[in-house]
């Protein structure tokens, strides 16, 4: 067995190890079988190695290899006289065939290498040439070699003799063919001791083993030395069991810190992945508003509250007069005016001054940065996670090949011990039996294919032509509210039209295409997809038809602002000269004006920031109501009106309500829209929908678990919910657009908001780069902002995409071969076992002959009948395992009538038993455990 | 009961089964039966402590794929037939698949896991596919 195998599982798995060892029983007999002199010391040797592979979790690993090593190196060119010498040294403390214990040994071996300084270097090199002859030399051959090396090498010293050890008088006390044999078995003891753990057997017969071994290895154990290494193995598998549970804690901490897990978990069991990808979906929301809420609080609205100027110092913080007798009233805070307008919530509130506070905080510029940060974390987050879930998806595309089998026969938690879990887990596993089954007969279905085909043309007609008029509907009523703008004898339907016409689209329109897609017969998965790409497309003709709305408004304003500018410094002149006029003393100061009398600007920012928040907040009425209306009243209604009803109303027409995923994530990813619009303008947006997500996450918990029915065609969503992520993407792209140009293009206004005063908004950069940084990086930046610079730039990032994509397509299409001959591979192994099985004896026969049946598992009638209780433990081995699965009943026929003929694919592990236990410890002459 | 003087009591199926750690398990009934001696449950000191010594974290894969297969043979025939792959089915969804459902899973799982064509599994088989199964270890241990 190679050395360098044993080394690195003992610093893997314990269990591993002990496997391994078991396995390599069956090869000690044969070495020790060589006879005569030479092969008792092989065998010693590899004894003596055996033995070491406790031993070196003690020493350092290098230390007794490296003794190994140069004794090889020795024997087989006899170095020069010093090194040679050093070398004996070690040679006489290691190979001294006495009882003398191996720990010793190695300990002595470890400390000649520290001692002998020239040696040392040398025996670095060595140990490098041995790691290779190791690897190279397998099994028998290495073993002979070693054996015939340390002969070699005792010879020389006998010549040599000068510094040998003290021990080497013992040597003559027993023939050493009989030492290696008693060692040999002593460790075969020491071995089973070790795995009897791993050994399907029933616990009698282990404990006698065990009994049979432990006095086995008492008794001679004294005469090769004392075990001292158990106390280190154990002290050694202590930590390891002490590290397993410690990781299982922290794993099952890590668990509990995930919020909601058990909620949305609870979901999934009762209602399928679909819906609980939904939650999650919320979760992973939750989880990036609330980094977004630590930004704009933590570094705009905080700041601000504590170190700008309190409300009603200047004029942009205070409510003007004419608006303060109705500041308070309800109505008017509901619309966010009044108080609320003049808040920290808004754009407007901001001051310009460049710096707040003592610790010199440049505010306006923060605004900026986290303006522009909350799209750029925004958009890395989204990606991110998108390539996650990607990698995800194809890490497991072998999963097609068991899937009903091991849902069959791992899905149950053998851990659970809790009746209600237990329930959850029932019911989980039927449903995901039931998702599995309809995938199954969606496969399997194939039925008039024109017809669906002209069906789903038809459906996609039908839809197109709705949303055509949806959107001809809403321009229609955008025109009309223009005209509506200029009059003031305005009905309150003539007011509100626009929001209850998109309202009631948004109402009628989904359950319309439900109904229309009801036609294209798709895979429930494939139809929540058309489902959700339809809407989307509906709510993003209503979000645009509203920002075009709102761009109108704002150019209107941004007219407005001229005039009422210069109407403001008049005013603002009249009050001084009125002043100076009514005091006659032209030395005194006038006192300023009151900020609340001031004449101000729309603020077309704060208007903008309204707008947005007003249809946040209206959205989460909207939602909330409807869920309690929609889906509780009409639960309350069915379930207790039922017991006076004339017909089954739980069965019949009203029923329950079905959890609507298109919808809510829909609705998730255009609130989420909205945030990102109106974060900019509305500081204070982020906080509330940080507010919304948390209650919407126990109330819709809440309200599915109360109020719903699972679907009738349950489905699995798809592994990676990156359709959701797309759309979340690409409404993050149409939410930046506007928010880009207006910071880009427009002026902001006059006399609110921190860029007051600038002819742009992203000249408070250019301000810090001029004033607070070094000149030399304005005039770096500047050269950074030159064309010539970006252009290539720009094409280089191009180029690298097209690099990337190009490779990741390439790797794609090897990977999609590689699956295609796993497939071929696996199929062919199929037919050749049913071929096999039905072919003659002789050819059978014929098979077993030649050699390479080393590898297949042997055909069941040639297995002896089990042994149920074996005495002897040497032949222990894997071998034994496989017999051991019969052991209570008789029949042998655990190893199927598998057979493998003679290949081009020889040595490799087999596909059906890639590392198994099975065929590989069977082989006549194989070397070595397989390959891991 | 005086497990010093007498070490050969055994308990019968009944008590085992009611203990909290198997109580909500499916196959309960199983287990305990593949474990003990006599095939019916009755579970001596040393049945017991193997049983907990497979489900424990520590056992490897090999091991726990042998018990495994024993727990879901049924009918103690060294094969996992179709009778077997119902009755576990059954059992893990409370029998609330209709027939046909349950026929085709079977006839599925049969189907993707049986590689010798003899349309039921062997030990090869179930090992084979057992080995692969991404939390087999995680869900097929017992913390006492």
């Amino acid at each position: 067995m190679p050395r360098k195998t044993d080394v690195s599982q003992l610093e893997d798995v314990g269990i591993d190890i002990d496997t391994e060892l078991s396995n390599s029983d069956e090869e000690a007999p044969k070495r020790a079988k060589k006879g005569g002199r030479g092969g008792g010391r092989g065998g010693r040797g590899r004894g003596k190695k055996a033995a070491s592979e406790e031993e070196e979790d003690e020493d350092e690993v290098p230390a007794p290899r490296g003794r190994r090593g140069g004794n090889r190196k020795a024997a087989r060119k006899g170095k020069d006289g010093d090194d040679e010498d050093a070398d004996d040294d070690d040679d006489e403390d290691g190979k001294g065939p006495k009882k003398q214990s191996e720990e010793e040994e190695d300990k002595k071996g470890a400390k000649g290498k520290k001692k002998g300084g020239k040696k040392g270097k040398d025996d670095e090199e060595d140990e490098e040439e041995g790691g290779k002859g190791d690897k190279g030399a397998t099994g028998k051959k290495g073993a002979k070699g070693k054996g015939k090396a340390k002969e070699d090498d005792k010879k020389k010293k006998k010549k040599g003799g000068g510094s040998s050890s003290s021990n080497s008088d013992e040597e003559d006390s027993m023939s050493e063919g009989e030492m290696a044999k008693l060692m040999e078995e002593v460790e075969e003891k020491k071995k089973l001791i070790a795995t009897i753990r791993n050994k399907p057997w029933r616990m009698r017969r282990r404990l006698t083993h065990l009994r049979e071994s432990q006095q086995f290895v008492d008794k001679f154990e004294g005469a090769l030395g004392k075990g001292k290494g158990r106390k280190w193995y154990a002290y050694k598998v202590m930590m390891k069991k002490k590290w397993i549970k410690f990781q299982r804690d922290f794993e099952n901490f890590r668990t509990a810190c995930i919020p909601w897990e058990r909620k949305i978990k609870e979901v999934e069991s009762h209602f399928g992945s679909s819906v609980a990808s939904y939650f999650i979906f919320l979760r992973w929301m939750y989880g990036m508003n609330l980094v977004l809420f630590g930004f704009t609080f933590g570094l705009v609205v905080i700041p601000e509250v504590l170190m700008g100027l309190p409300y009603g110092s200047i004029p942009r913080k205070t409510v003007p007069r004419a608006e303060a007798d109705s500041a308070q009233d309800y109505s008017v805070l509901m619309d966010f005016n009044g108080y609320c307008k003049y808040s920290v919530l808004f754009y407007g509130f901001y001051n310009n001054q460049r710096t707040i506070g003592l610790l010199q905080f440049r505010l306006p510029l923060s605004y900026l940065m986290v303006g522009i940060g909350t799209f750029g974390y925004s958009l890395m987050v989204v990606i991110r996670t998108m390539a996650k879930n990607a990698d995800v998806g194809g890490g497991d595309g072998e999963d097609g090949e068991f899937t009903f089998a091991w849902k069959m026969f791992t899905s149950w938690d053998y851990l659970i011990g809790n009746a209600e879990t237990a329930d959850n887990k029932y019911a989980s596993i039927t449903t995901s039996f039931k998702e599995s089954i309809v995938d199954e007969q969606e496969n399997q279905k194939d039925e008039n294919i024109h017809l669906r085909r002209f069906l789903r043309v038809l459906a996609n007609f039908m839809i197109i032509c709705s949303l055509g008029g949806s959107g001809y509907l809403i321009y229609f009523v955008v025109k009309r509210s223009q005209e509506f703008a200029s009059r003031d004898d305005l009905s309150w339907y003539e007011k509100n039209e626009l929001e209850i016409i998109m309202s009631l689209l948004g109402l009628v329109c989904p359950p319309l295409f439900e109904t229309i897609a009801e036609l294209e017969e798709y895979h429930p998965r494939i139809a929540l997809k058309w489902q959700l790409g339809r809407i989307f497309a509906l709510f993003l003709g209503n979000l645009y038809t509203f920002l075009f709305a709102l761009f109108d408004e704002v150019n209107t304003k941004l007219e407005l602002e001229g005039s009422i500018r210069n109407a403001s410094l008049w005013n603002m002149k009249e009050y001084y000269a009125n002043f100076t006029l009514n005091s006659n003393d032209t030395e005194a100061t006038p006192p300023p004006m009151h900020p609340s009398d001031i004449i101000r600007g729309p603020c077309w920012e704060t208007g903008v920031g309204i707008e947005f928040v007003k249809l946040t907040v209206s959205d989460i009425q909207v939602t909330y109501l409807t869920i309690l209306i929609g889906d509780f009243a009409r639960a309350v209604i069915v379930r207790f009106l039922n017991y006076c009803w004339c017909w089954d109303l739980e069965a019949g027409f009203p029923s329950y309500g079905e959890f609507d995923i298109s919808g809510n994530v829909l609705g998730l990813v255009f609130n989420q829209g909205m945030i990102w619009m109106g974060a900019f303008y509305a500081p204070g947006l982020v906080g509330i929908n940080v507010l919304r997500l948390l209650s919407s996450m126990y109330y819709q918990c809440w309200a599915v678990m109360a109020t719903n029915v699972p679907h009738e065609r349950v489905f699995k969503a798809s592994k990676s919910n990156n359709f959701y992520m797309g759309l979340l993407l690409l409404i993050l792209f149409l939410s930046l657009l506007p928010v880009v140009y207006t910071i880009m293009t427009l002026p902001p206004s006059f006399d609110c908001g921190p860029f007051s005063g600038k002819a742009k908004m992203f000249d408070v950069i250019m301000e810090t780069i001029d004033l607070d940084l070094p000149a030399f990086l304005g005039t770096l930046f500047s050269y950074a902002a030159n064309p010539g610079l970006i252009i290539p730039a720009v094409l280089l990032m191009v180029l690298a995409i097209y690099y990337l994509n190009s490779v990741s397509e390439a790797y794609q299409g090897a990977n999609m071969e590689l699956k295609k001959k796993m497939q071929m591979a696996r199929d062919e192994e199929k037919n050749r076992r049913n071929n096999t099985e039905s072919t003659d004896q002789v050819q059978k026969d014929l098979e077993d002959l030649l050699p390479n049946r080393s590898l297949a598992p042997e055909p069941e009638k040639e297995e002896p009948p089990p042994k149920p209780t074996k005495v002897k433990p040497g032949a222990a081995g894997k071998k034994d395992l496989q017999k051991d699965v019969t052991l209570a009943s008789p029949n042998p026929n655990v190893r199927g009538p598998v057979n493998r003929p003679p290949g081009p694919r020889g040595p490799g592990p087999m596909p059906g038993h890639p590392g198994g236990p099975g065929p590989g410890g069977r082989g006549q002459g194989r070397p070595g455990p397989p390959p891991r | 009961m005086d497990y010093t003087k007498e070490p050969d009591c055994k308990l019968p199926l009944a008590l085992i089964v009611a203990m909290p750690e198997l109580n909500e398990n499916p196959f309960r009934n199983r287990i305990v039966e593949s474990f003990s001696e006599d095939g019916l449950g009755n579970q001596s000191f040393n049945d017991f402590v193997d049983m907990f010594s497979v489900l424990s974290e520590m056992a490897p894969r090999e091991l726990k794929a042998i018990f495994a297969f024993k727990i879901y043979d049924f009918n103690v025939d060294n094969f996992l037939c179709k009778e077997d792959l119902e009755q576990t089915l059954n059992r893990l969804t409370k029998e609330e698949l209709t027939e046909e459902e349950v026929q085709l899973v079977c006839e599925k799982a049969i189907e993707e896991a049986d590689l010798d064509g003899d349309h039921k599994l062997s030990f090869a088989d179930f090992e084979n596919m057992i080995t692969r199964a991404p939390d087999f270890l995680s869900t097929f241990h017992i913390r006492i």
